[in-house]
Protein backbone atom coordinates (compact mmCIF):
# COMPACT_ATOMS: atom_id res chain seq x y z
CA UNK A 1 0.00 0.00 0.00
CA UNK A 2 1.22 3.48 -0.83
CA UNK A 3 2.44 5.37 2.20
CA UNK A 4 1.32 8.97 2.14
CA UNK A 5 2.40 11.61 4.61
CA UNK A 6 0.44 14.77 5.33
CA UNK A 7 2.10 18.19 5.39
CA UNK A 8 1.76 17.99 9.20
CA UNK A 9 3.69 14.75 9.64
CA UNK A 10 6.71 16.52 11.19
CA UNK A 11 4.41 18.36 13.62
CA UNK A 12 3.01 15.03 14.79
CA UNK A 13 6.51 13.61 15.23
CA UNK A 14 7.51 16.63 17.31
CA UNK A 15 4.49 16.00 19.53
CA UNK A 16 5.52 12.38 20.05
CA UNK A 17 2.60 10.82 18.16
CA UNK A 18 2.18 7.09 17.67
CA UNK A 19 1.32 6.53 14.02
CA UNK A 20 -1.02 4.16 12.23
CA UNK A 21 -1.80 3.47 8.61
CA UNK A 22 -5.24 4.75 7.65
CA UNK A 23 -6.42 4.65 4.05
CA UNK A 24 -2.82 4.54 2.85
CA UNK A 25 -1.76 7.47 5.05
CA UNK A 26 0.56 7.56 8.04
CA UNK A 27 -1.67 9.32 10.57
CA UNK A 28 -1.33 10.07 14.28
CA UNK A 29 -3.22 7.43 16.26
CA UNK A 30 -2.68 9.27 19.54
CA UNK A 31 -0.18 11.66 21.07
CA UNK A 32 -0.33 10.55 24.70
CA UNK A 33 -3.57 9.07 25.99
CA UNK A 34 -6.49 8.58 23.59
CA UNK A 35 -8.89 8.82 26.54
CA UNK A 36 -7.45 12.18 27.58
CA UNK A 37 -7.74 13.36 23.96
CA UNK A 38 -11.36 12.19 23.84
CA UNK A 39 -12.28 14.00 27.06
CA UNK A 40 -10.46 17.13 25.90
CA UNK A 41 -12.71 17.37 22.83
CA UNK A 42 -15.83 16.98 24.99
CA UNK A 43 -14.70 19.49 27.66
CA UNK A 44 -12.30 21.96 25.96
CA UNK A 45 -11.00 21.42 22.42
CA UNK A 46 -8.99 19.04 20.29
CA UNK A 47 -6.75 19.74 17.29
CA UNK A 48 -6.92 17.19 14.46
CA UNK A 49 -5.05 16.69 11.20
CA UNK A 50 -7.58 15.57 8.60
CA UNK A 51 -5.34 16.20 5.60
CA UNK A 52 -5.81 12.62 4.47
CA UNK A 53 -9.39 13.52 3.47
CA UNK A 54 -9.95 14.30 -0.21
CA UNK A 55 -10.89 17.64 -1.77
CA UNK A 56 -12.50 17.55 -5.21
CA UNK A 57 -13.67 20.79 -6.84
CA UNK A 58 -16.63 20.68 -9.22
CA UNK A 59 -17.17 23.86 -11.26
CA UNK A 60 -19.11 24.91 -14.32
CA UNK A 61 -22.56 25.95 -15.52
CA UNK A 62 -23.97 22.44 -14.93
CA UNK A 63 -22.15 21.75 -11.66
CA UNK A 64 -25.33 21.58 -9.57
CA UNK A 65 -27.20 19.41 -12.07
CA UNK A 66 -24.17 17.16 -12.37
CA UNK A 67 -23.92 16.60 -8.59
CA UNK A 68 -27.67 15.87 -8.46
CA UNK A 69 -26.91 13.09 -10.97
CA UNK A 70 -23.67 11.84 -9.39
CA UNK A 71 -24.74 11.86 -5.71
CA UNK A 72 -27.92 10.66 -3.99
CA UNK A 73 -28.85 14.01 -2.42
CA UNK A 74 -30.49 17.08 -3.97
CA UNK A 75 -27.35 19.17 -4.11
CA UNK A 76 -28.93 21.82 -6.37
CA UNK A 77 -31.32 22.80 -3.58
CA UNK A 78 -28.45 23.87 -1.33
CA UNK A 79 -27.83 27.62 -0.88
CA UNK A 80 -24.38 29.08 -1.51
CA UNK A 81 -22.40 28.88 1.74
CA UNK A 82 -24.08 25.71 2.97
CA UNK A 83 -22.76 22.17 3.34
CA UNK A 84 -24.57 18.88 2.89
CA UNK A 85 -23.87 15.29 3.93
CA UNK A 86 -24.46 12.90 1.05
CA UNK A 87 -23.50 9.57 -0.50
CA UNK A 88 -22.07 8.48 -3.80
CA UNK A 89 -23.63 5.14 -4.72
CA UNK A 90 -23.17 2.47 -7.35
CA UNK A 91 -25.88 1.62 -9.88
CA UNK A 92 -26.97 -1.23 -7.53
CA UNK A 93 -27.30 1.15 -4.56
CA UNK A 94 -24.07 0.02 -2.86
CA UNK A 95 -22.25 2.88 -1.14
CA UNK A 96 -18.95 4.01 -2.73
CA UNK A 97 -18.42 6.66 -0.05
CA UNK A 98 -20.09 9.14 2.25
CA UNK A 99 -19.01 12.71 1.71
CA UNK A 100 -19.68 16.34 2.47
CA UNK A 101 -20.36 18.81 -0.33
CA UNK A 102 -19.86 22.55 0.19
CA UNK A 103 -21.53 25.04 -2.15
CA UNK A 104 -19.02 27.82 -2.72
CA UNK A 105 -20.83 29.56 -5.57
CA UNK A 106 -23.79 29.04 -7.88
CA UNK A 107 -21.48 27.03 -10.16
CA UNK A 108 -18.79 25.99 -7.68
CA UNK A 109 -18.76 23.07 -5.21
CA UNK A 110 -16.17 21.38 -3.02
CA UNK A 111 -16.67 17.64 -2.44
CA UNK A 112 -14.84 16.06 0.52
CA UNK A 113 -14.60 12.25 0.44
CA UNK A 114 -12.82 9.92 2.87
CA UNK A 115 -9.07 9.36 2.70
CA UNK A 116 -9.08 5.82 1.38
CA UNK A 117 -11.78 6.64 -1.16
CA UNK A 118 -10.56 10.02 -2.42
CA UNK A 119 -9.06 8.69 -5.66
CA UNK A 120 -12.02 6.36 -6.30
CA UNK A 121 -14.54 9.16 -5.74
CA UNK A 122 -12.60 11.58 -7.94
CA UNK A 123 -12.50 8.94 -10.69
CA UNK A 124 -16.22 8.16 -10.33
CA UNK A 125 -17.08 11.87 -10.50
CA UNK A 126 -14.92 12.30 -13.62
CA UNK A 127 -16.60 9.33 -15.26
CA UNK A 128 -20.09 10.55 -14.37
CA UNK A 129 -19.23 14.05 -15.65
CA UNK A 130 -19.33 12.90 -19.26
CA UNK A 131 -21.99 14.97 -21.05
CA UNK A 132 -22.14 17.65 -18.35
CA UNK A 133 -20.59 21.09 -18.76
CA UNK A 134 -18.40 20.81 -15.63
CA UNK A 135 -14.77 20.60 -14.62
CA UNK A 136 -13.83 18.05 -11.94
CA UNK A 137 -10.50 18.79 -10.30
CA UNK A 138 -8.93 16.65 -7.57
CA UNK A 139 -7.05 19.03 -5.27
CA UNK A 140 -6.47 16.44 -2.51
CA UNK A 141 -2.71 16.33 -2.98
CA UNK A 142 -2.25 20.09 -2.45
CA UNK A 143 -4.85 20.64 0.26
CA UNK A 144 -4.52 20.13 4.00
CA UNK A 145 -7.43 20.07 6.43
CA UNK A 146 -7.16 20.99 10.11
CA UNK A 147 -10.04 20.54 12.54
CA UNK A 148 -10.58 22.26 15.88
CA UNK A 149 -13.40 20.50 17.73
CA UNK A 150 -14.93 21.11 21.13
CA UNK A 151 -16.70 23.78 23.19
CA UNK A 152 -13.65 26.10 23.14
CA UNK A 153 -13.04 25.75 19.38
CA UNK A 154 -14.70 29.05 18.45
CA UNK A 155 -12.97 31.08 21.15
CA UNK A 156 -9.57 29.71 20.16
CA UNK A 157 -9.97 30.33 16.42
CA UNK A 158 -11.27 33.88 16.96
CA UNK A 159 -7.83 34.81 18.31
CA UNK A 160 -6.43 34.34 14.78
CA UNK A 161 -9.16 36.41 13.11
CA UNK A 162 -9.22 40.25 12.99
CA UNK A 163 -11.83 41.58 15.44
CA UNK A 164 -13.93 43.27 12.72
CA UNK A 165 -14.31 39.86 11.03
CA UNK A 166 -15.34 37.89 14.14
CA UNK A 167 -18.98 37.84 13.10
CA UNK A 168 -18.05 35.68 10.12
CA UNK A 169 -17.11 32.96 12.61
CA UNK A 170 -19.57 33.56 15.43
CA UNK A 171 -22.55 33.73 13.05
CA UNK A 172 -21.48 30.72 11.00
CA UNK A 173 -24.17 28.04 11.24
CA UNK A 174 -23.64 24.30 11.61
CA UNK A 175 -23.03 22.72 8.19
CA UNK A 176 -22.04 26.01 6.60
CA UNK A 177 -18.71 27.43 5.42
CA UNK A 178 -17.23 30.86 4.77
CA UNK A 179 -13.93 32.41 3.69
CA UNK A 180 -12.30 33.95 6.76
CA UNK A 181 -9.06 35.97 7.01
CA UNK A 182 -6.64 34.20 9.38
CA UNK A 183 -3.60 36.04 10.67
CA UNK A 184 -0.62 33.74 11.15
CA UNK A 185 2.97 33.24 10.07
CA UNK A 186 3.47 37.00 9.66
CA UNK A 187 0.61 37.51 7.21
CA UNK A 188 -3.10 37.09 6.58
CA UNK A 189 -4.70 34.40 4.44
CA UNK A 190 -8.32 33.93 3.40
CA UNK A 191 -9.11 30.32 4.27
CA UNK A 192 -12.27 28.27 3.91
CA UNK A 193 -13.68 27.68 7.38
CA UNK A 194 -16.48 25.13 7.81
CA UNK A 195 -18.59 24.54 10.91
CA UNK A 196 -18.58 20.77 10.49
CA UNK A 197 -17.08 17.83 12.29
CA UNK A 198 -17.11 14.18 13.20
CA UNK A 199 -17.07 14.37 16.97
CA UNK A 200 -20.57 15.33 18.11
CA UNK A 201 -19.24 18.65 19.44
CA UNK A 202 -19.31 22.15 18.05
CA UNK A 203 -16.24 22.61 15.91
CA UNK A 204 -14.59 23.75 12.75
CA UNK A 205 -12.61 22.42 9.82
CA UNK A 206 -10.16 24.69 8.00
CA UNK A 207 -8.95 24.04 4.45
CA UNK A 208 -5.41 25.29 3.90
CA UNK A 209 -2.74 24.79 1.26
CA UNK A 210 -0.01 22.32 2.17
CA UNK A 211 2.62 25.10 2.20
CA UNK A 212 0.85 26.90 5.04
CA UNK A 213 -0.51 23.92 6.97
CA UNK A 214 2.29 23.56 9.52
CA UNK A 215 2.33 27.32 10.22
CA UNK A 216 -1.44 27.34 10.77
CA UNK A 217 -1.27 24.25 13.01
CA UNK A 218 1.43 25.92 15.13
CA UNK A 219 -0.46 29.21 15.25
CA UNK A 220 -3.64 27.54 16.52
CA UNK A 221 -1.64 25.70 19.19
CA UNK A 222 0.12 28.93 20.21
CA UNK A 223 -3.02 31.05 20.66
CA UNK A 224 -4.69 28.37 22.77
CA UNK A 225 -4.25 28.88 26.50
CA UNK A 226 -2.86 26.29 28.89
CA UNK A 227 -5.07 23.20 28.82
CA UNK A 228 -7.47 24.64 26.25
CA UNK A 229 -6.39 22.63 23.21
CA UNK A 230 -5.12 19.06 22.98
CA UNK A 231 -3.76 17.50 19.79
CA UNK A 232 -5.98 14.51 19.13
CA UNK A 233 -5.38 11.44 16.98
CA UNK A 234 -7.48 8.95 15.06
CA UNK A 235 -8.13 6.77 18.13
CA UNK A 236 -10.08 9.54 19.85
CA UNK A 237 -11.64 10.62 16.56
CA UNK A 238 -13.07 7.13 16.27
CA UNK A 239 -14.40 6.97 19.83
CA UNK A 240 -15.91 10.46 19.49
CA UNK A 241 -17.71 9.69 16.24
CA UNK A 242 -18.96 6.38 17.64
CA UNK A 243 -20.51 8.11 20.67
CA UNK A 244 -22.10 10.57 18.23
CA UNK A 245 -23.54 7.60 16.28
CA UNK A 246 -21.79 8.63 13.07
CA UNK A 247 -20.95 5.89 10.56
CA UNK A 248 -17.42 5.17 9.41
CA UNK A 249 -16.90 4.06 5.83
CA UNK A 250 -15.50 0.53 5.84
CA UNK A 251 -17.19 -0.29 9.17
CA UNK A 252 -20.84 0.73 8.84
CA UNK A 253 -20.88 1.72 5.15
CA UNK A 254 -19.76 -0.37 2.21
CA UNK A 255 -20.47 -1.25 -1.39
CA UNK A 256 -22.26 -4.38 -0.15
CA UNK A 257 -24.57 -2.44 2.16
CA UNK A 258 -27.10 0.25 1.21
CA UNK A 259 -28.25 3.60 2.60
CA UNK A 260 -31.55 2.31 3.98
CA UNK A 261 -30.04 -0.51 6.01
CA UNK A 262 -27.48 1.99 7.34
CA UNK A 263 -30.24 4.30 8.56
CA UNK A 264 -29.34 6.91 5.93
CA UNK A 265 -32.61 6.73 3.98
CA UNK A 266 -33.37 10.43 4.49
CA UNK A 267 -30.12 11.30 2.67
CA UNK A 268 -31.47 9.68 -0.53
CA UNK A 269 -33.57 12.19 -2.48
CA UNK A 270 -35.65 9.82 -4.61
CA UNK A 271 -38.09 12.62 -5.41
CA UNK A 272 -35.51 14.95 -6.98
CA UNK A 273 -35.95 15.76 -10.68
CA UNK A 274 -34.12 13.68 -13.24
CA UNK A 275 -32.07 10.54 -13.06
CA UNK A 276 -29.21 9.86 -10.69
CA UNK A 277 -26.76 7.00 -10.35
CA UNK A 278 -28.36 4.22 -8.31
CA UNK A 279 -31.89 5.68 -8.47
CA UNK A 280 -33.75 2.56 -9.67
CA UNK A 281 -31.98 0.23 -7.27
CA UNK A 282 -32.44 2.61 -4.35
CA UNK A 283 -36.15 3.07 -5.14
CA UNK A 284 -36.56 -0.72 -5.10
CA UNK A 285 -34.60 -1.02 -1.83
CA UNK A 286 -36.80 1.62 -0.23
CA UNK A 287 -39.97 -0.10 -1.43
CA UNK A 288 -38.71 -3.35 0.14
CA UNK A 289 -38.58 -1.67 3.51
CA UNK A 290 -35.49 -0.76 5.51
CA UNK A 291 -33.00 -3.56 5.54
CA UNK A 292 -35.24 -6.06 3.81
CA UNK A 293 -32.76 -6.81 1.07
CA UNK A 294 -29.84 -7.62 3.31
CA UNK A 295 -32.25 -8.55 6.12
CA UNK A 296 -30.43 -6.45 8.67
CA UNK A 297 -30.29 -2.84 9.76
CA UNK A 298 -27.84 -0.75 11.70
CA UNK A 299 -28.65 -0.30 15.38
CA UNK A 300 -27.01 1.12 18.48
CA UNK A 301 -26.21 -1.28 21.31
CA UNK A 302 -25.61 -0.28 24.92
CA UNK A 303 -23.61 -2.67 27.10
CA UNK A 304 -25.15 -3.64 30.42
CA UNK A 305 -21.85 -5.07 31.67
CA UNK A 306 -18.34 -3.70 31.47
CA UNK A 307 -17.06 -5.54 28.42
CA UNK A 308 -17.11 -3.97 24.97
CA UNK A 309 -18.07 -5.58 21.68
CA UNK A 310 -15.62 -5.11 18.83
CA UNK A 311 -15.88 -5.06 15.05
CA UNK A 312 -16.98 -8.42 13.56
CA UNK A 313 -18.04 -9.93 16.91
CA UNK A 314 -21.31 -11.89 16.51
CA UNK A 315 -24.56 -10.51 17.97
CA UNK A 316 -26.71 -13.20 19.58
CA UNK A 317 -30.37 -13.65 20.52
CA UNK A 318 -30.92 -16.68 22.75
CA UNK A 319 -27.59 -18.06 21.58
CA UNK A 320 -28.32 -17.79 17.85
CA UNK A 321 -26.39 -15.35 15.65
CA UNK A 322 -28.67 -12.48 14.58
CA UNK A 323 -26.11 -9.83 13.67
CA UNK A 324 -22.56 -8.55 13.66
CA UNK A 325 -20.83 -5.64 15.37
CA UNK A 326 -19.34 -3.06 13.00
CA UNK A 327 -17.77 -0.73 15.60
CA UNK A 328 -17.61 -0.99 19.36
CA UNK A 329 -15.68 0.08 22.40
CA UNK A 330 -16.14 1.42 25.90
CA UNK A 331 -17.65 4.91 25.70
CA UNK A 332 -15.29 7.26 27.56
CA UNK A 333 -17.99 9.89 28.05
CA UNK A 334 -20.88 7.65 29.04
CA UNK A 335 -18.94 5.08 31.03
CA UNK A 336 -20.49 1.99 29.45
CA UNK A 337 -19.72 -0.02 26.30
CA UNK A 338 -21.38 1.07 23.07
CA UNK A 339 -21.50 -0.60 19.68
CA UNK A 340 -22.96 -0.20 16.23
CA UNK A 341 -24.15 -3.46 14.71
CA UNK A 342 -26.14 -4.78 11.80
CA UNK A 343 -28.95 -6.83 13.33
CA UNK A 344 -31.77 -8.88 11.77
CA UNK A 345 -34.71 -6.49 11.40
CA UNK A 346 -36.94 -8.57 13.69
CA UNK A 347 -34.47 -8.02 16.55
CA UNK A 348 -33.75 -4.36 15.82
CA UNK A 349 -36.54 -2.77 17.91
CA UNK A 350 -35.47 -0.33 20.61
CA UNK A 351 -35.22 -2.07 23.96
CA UNK A 352 -34.51 -5.54 22.53
CA UNK A 353 -32.16 -7.53 24.77
CA UNK A 354 -29.27 -9.03 22.78
CA UNK A 355 -25.88 -10.49 23.60
CA UNK A 356 -22.52 -9.94 22.00
CA UNK A 357 -20.23 -12.95 21.78
CA UNK A 358 -17.01 -11.65 23.33
CA UNK A 359 -14.53 -14.27 22.27
CA UNK A 360 -16.72 -17.08 23.57
CA UNK A 361 -18.36 -15.24 26.47
CA UNK A 362 -21.84 -13.73 26.09
CA UNK A 363 -22.22 -10.20 27.36
CA UNK A 364 -25.65 -8.52 27.62
CA UNK A 365 -26.50 -5.51 25.46
CA UNK A 366 -29.68 -3.61 24.64
CA UNK A 367 -30.81 -1.92 21.43
CA UNK A 368 -30.89 1.84 22.08
CA UNK A 369 -31.59 4.97 20.06
CA UNK A 370 -28.76 6.78 18.27
CA UNK A 371 -26.78 8.87 18.88
CA UNK A 372 -25.42 7.48 22.14
CA UNK A 373 -24.16 10.93 23.07
CA UNK A 374 -25.71 14.30 22.28
CA UNK A 375 -24.11 17.50 23.44
CA UNK A 376 -26.03 20.01 25.57
CA UNK A 377 -26.75 23.11 23.51
CA UNK B 1 10.57 5.00 24.08
CA UNK B 2 8.84 2.80 26.67
CA UNK B 3 10.67 2.20 29.93
CA UNK B 4 11.96 -1.25 30.85
CA UNK B 5 12.51 -1.68 34.60
CA UNK B 6 16.08 -3.02 34.91
CA UNK B 7 15.42 -5.10 38.05
CA UNK B 8 12.71 -7.29 36.48
CA UNK B 9 12.60 -10.25 34.10
CA UNK B 10 10.30 -10.44 31.10
CA UNK B 11 8.43 -12.93 28.93
CA UNK B 12 8.12 -12.70 25.17
CA UNK B 13 4.45 -11.88 25.70
CA UNK B 14 5.44 -8.69 27.58
CA UNK B 15 4.66 -9.83 31.12
CA UNK B 16 7.17 -8.92 33.80
CA UNK B 17 8.15 -11.04 36.80
CA UNK B 18 9.39 -9.73 40.14
CA UNK B 19 10.71 -12.10 42.80
CA UNK B 20 9.43 -11.73 46.37
CA UNK B 21 9.79 -13.86 49.51
CA UNK B 22 10.42 -17.57 48.93
CA UNK B 23 8.83 -18.71 45.68
CA UNK B 24 6.36 -15.82 45.55
CA UNK B 25 6.51 -13.77 42.35
CA UNK B 26 4.55 -10.73 41.22
CA UNK B 27 3.41 -10.43 37.61
CA UNK B 28 2.49 -7.40 35.56
CA UNK B 29 2.73 -6.17 31.97
CA UNK B 30 5.53 -4.03 30.58
CA UNK B 31 5.32 -0.46 29.40
CA UNK B 32 6.07 -1.79 25.90
CA UNK B 33 2.73 -3.58 26.16
CA UNK B 34 0.80 -0.71 27.76
CA UNK B 35 2.08 1.70 25.10
CA UNK B 36 0.95 -0.64 22.34
CA UNK B 37 -2.44 -1.32 23.93
CA UNK B 38 -3.36 2.27 24.68
CA UNK B 39 -5.61 3.19 27.58
CA UNK B 40 -6.62 0.06 29.45
CA UNK B 41 -10.28 0.00 30.46
CA UNK B 42 -10.83 -3.54 31.71
CA UNK B 43 -8.71 -6.34 33.09
CA UNK B 44 -9.77 -9.92 33.69
CA UNK B 45 -7.39 -11.63 36.15
CA UNK B 46 -7.11 -15.28 37.20
CA UNK B 47 -8.88 -16.19 40.45
CA UNK B 48 -7.03 -16.55 43.71
CA UNK B 49 -6.46 -20.27 44.29
CA UNK B 50 -6.50 -21.14 40.60
CA UNK B 51 -3.44 -22.58 38.87
CA UNK B 52 -1.75 -20.71 36.05
CA UNK B 53 0.64 -22.29 33.57
CA UNK B 54 3.67 -20.62 32.03
CA UNK B 55 3.01 -19.64 28.43
CA UNK B 56 -0.76 -20.13 28.66
CA UNK B 57 -3.49 -17.50 28.79
CA UNK B 58 -4.81 -16.62 32.24
CA UNK B 59 -6.86 -13.50 31.59
CA UNK B 60 -7.55 -10.58 29.28
CA UNK B 61 -6.52 -6.98 29.05
CA UNK B 62 -8.92 -4.70 27.22
CA UNK B 63 -8.04 -1.24 26.00
CA UNK B 64 -10.17 1.34 24.23
CA UNK B 65 -9.07 -0.20 20.94
CA UNK B 66 -8.50 -3.90 21.47
CA UNK B 67 -8.59 -6.99 23.63
CA UNK B 68 -5.39 -8.93 24.33
CA UNK B 69 -4.80 -12.19 26.12
CA UNK B 70 -2.81 -12.14 29.31
CA UNK B 71 -0.23 -14.94 29.45
CA UNK B 72 1.23 -16.25 32.66
CA UNK B 73 5.04 -16.17 32.67
CA UNK B 74 5.20 -18.77 35.50
CA UNK B 75 3.43 -21.93 36.67
CA UNK B 76 1.85 -22.14 40.10
CA UNK B 77 -1.05 -21.20 42.31
CA UNK B 78 -2.38 -17.64 42.30
CA UNK B 79 -2.08 -16.28 45.84
CA UNK B 80 -3.26 -12.70 45.42
CA UNK B 81 -4.67 -10.41 42.75
CA UNK B 82 -4.45 -6.64 42.60
CA UNK B 83 -8.05 -5.53 43.24
CA UNK B 84 -7.00 -1.92 42.72
CA UNK B 85 -6.34 -2.44 38.99
CA UNK B 86 -9.64 -4.29 38.56
CA UNK B 87 -11.41 -1.19 39.90
CA UNK B 88 -9.14 1.31 38.17
CA UNK B 89 -7.40 -0.26 35.15
CA UNK B 90 -5.71 3.09 34.33
CA UNK B 91 -3.24 2.22 37.10
CA UNK B 92 -1.68 -0.25 34.67
CA UNK B 93 -0.96 2.54 32.18
CA UNK B 94 0.16 5.01 34.80
CA UNK B 95 2.48 2.74 36.77
CA UNK B 96 2.96 -0.60 34.98
CA UNK B 97 5.89 -1.71 37.15
CA UNK B 98 4.47 -0.51 40.47
CA UNK B 99 0.85 0.12 41.44
CA UNK B 100 -0.23 -1.56 38.19
CA UNK B 101 0.96 -5.06 39.16
CA UNK B 102 -1.61 -7.75 38.32
CA UNK B 103 -1.26 -10.93 40.40
CA UNK B 104 1.06 -12.97 42.62
CA UNK B 105 1.89 -16.64 42.19
CA UNK B 106 3.53 -19.28 44.39
CA UNK B 107 5.75 -20.30 41.50
CA UNK B 108 6.64 -23.94 40.94
CA UNK B 109 8.39 -23.28 37.66
CA UNK B 110 9.00 -20.48 35.18
CA UNK B 111 8.61 -20.19 31.46
CA UNK B 112 11.50 -18.83 29.40
CA UNK B 113 12.28 -15.36 30.74
CA UNK B 114 14.45 -12.61 29.33
CA UNK B 115 16.70 -10.30 31.28
CA UNK B 116 15.77 -6.62 31.20
CA UNK B 117 18.70 -5.99 28.82
CA UNK B 118 17.57 -8.73 26.44
CA UNK B 119 13.95 -7.61 26.57
CA UNK B 120 14.85 -3.94 26.04
CA UNK B 121 17.06 -4.60 23.04
CA UNK B 122 14.48 -6.92 21.48
CA UNK B 123 11.55 -4.51 21.92
CA UNK B 124 13.17 -1.10 21.68
CA UNK B 125 12.75 -0.24 25.35
CA UNK B 126 14.56 2.28 27.51
CA UNK B 127 16.48 0.72 30.42
CA UNK B 128 17.46 3.93 32.19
Amino acid sequence: MTENYTALYEEHKKLGASFTDFGGWQMPLKYSSELAEHHAVRKSAGLFDLSHMGEVWVTGPEAAAFLDYALVGKISAMAVGKAKYSLICQEDGGIIDDLITYRRGSEKFLVVPNAGNAAVVAAALLERAAGFDVVVEDASAETSLIAVQGPLAEAILLRLVPAEQHALVTELKYYAAVEVPFTFDGGTQELLLARTGYTGEDGFEIFVGNDSAAALWQAIAEVAGEGELTPAGLASRDSLRLEAGMPLYGNELSREGNPFAAGLGPVVALSKEGDFVGKDALAALKADGAGATIGRKLVGLKGLGRRAGRGHYPVLKDGAVVGEVTSGQPSPTLGYPVALAYVDVEHAELGTALDIDLRGKSEPFEVVALPFYKRQK
Amino acid sequence: MPKVAPELQYSDEHEWVSRGEGNSVSVGISEVATDALGDIVYVDLPEVGSTVTAGETCGEVESTKSVSDLYSPVTGEVTEINDAVVGDPALINNDPYGAGWLFKVAAESEGPLLSAEEYASKNGGDLS
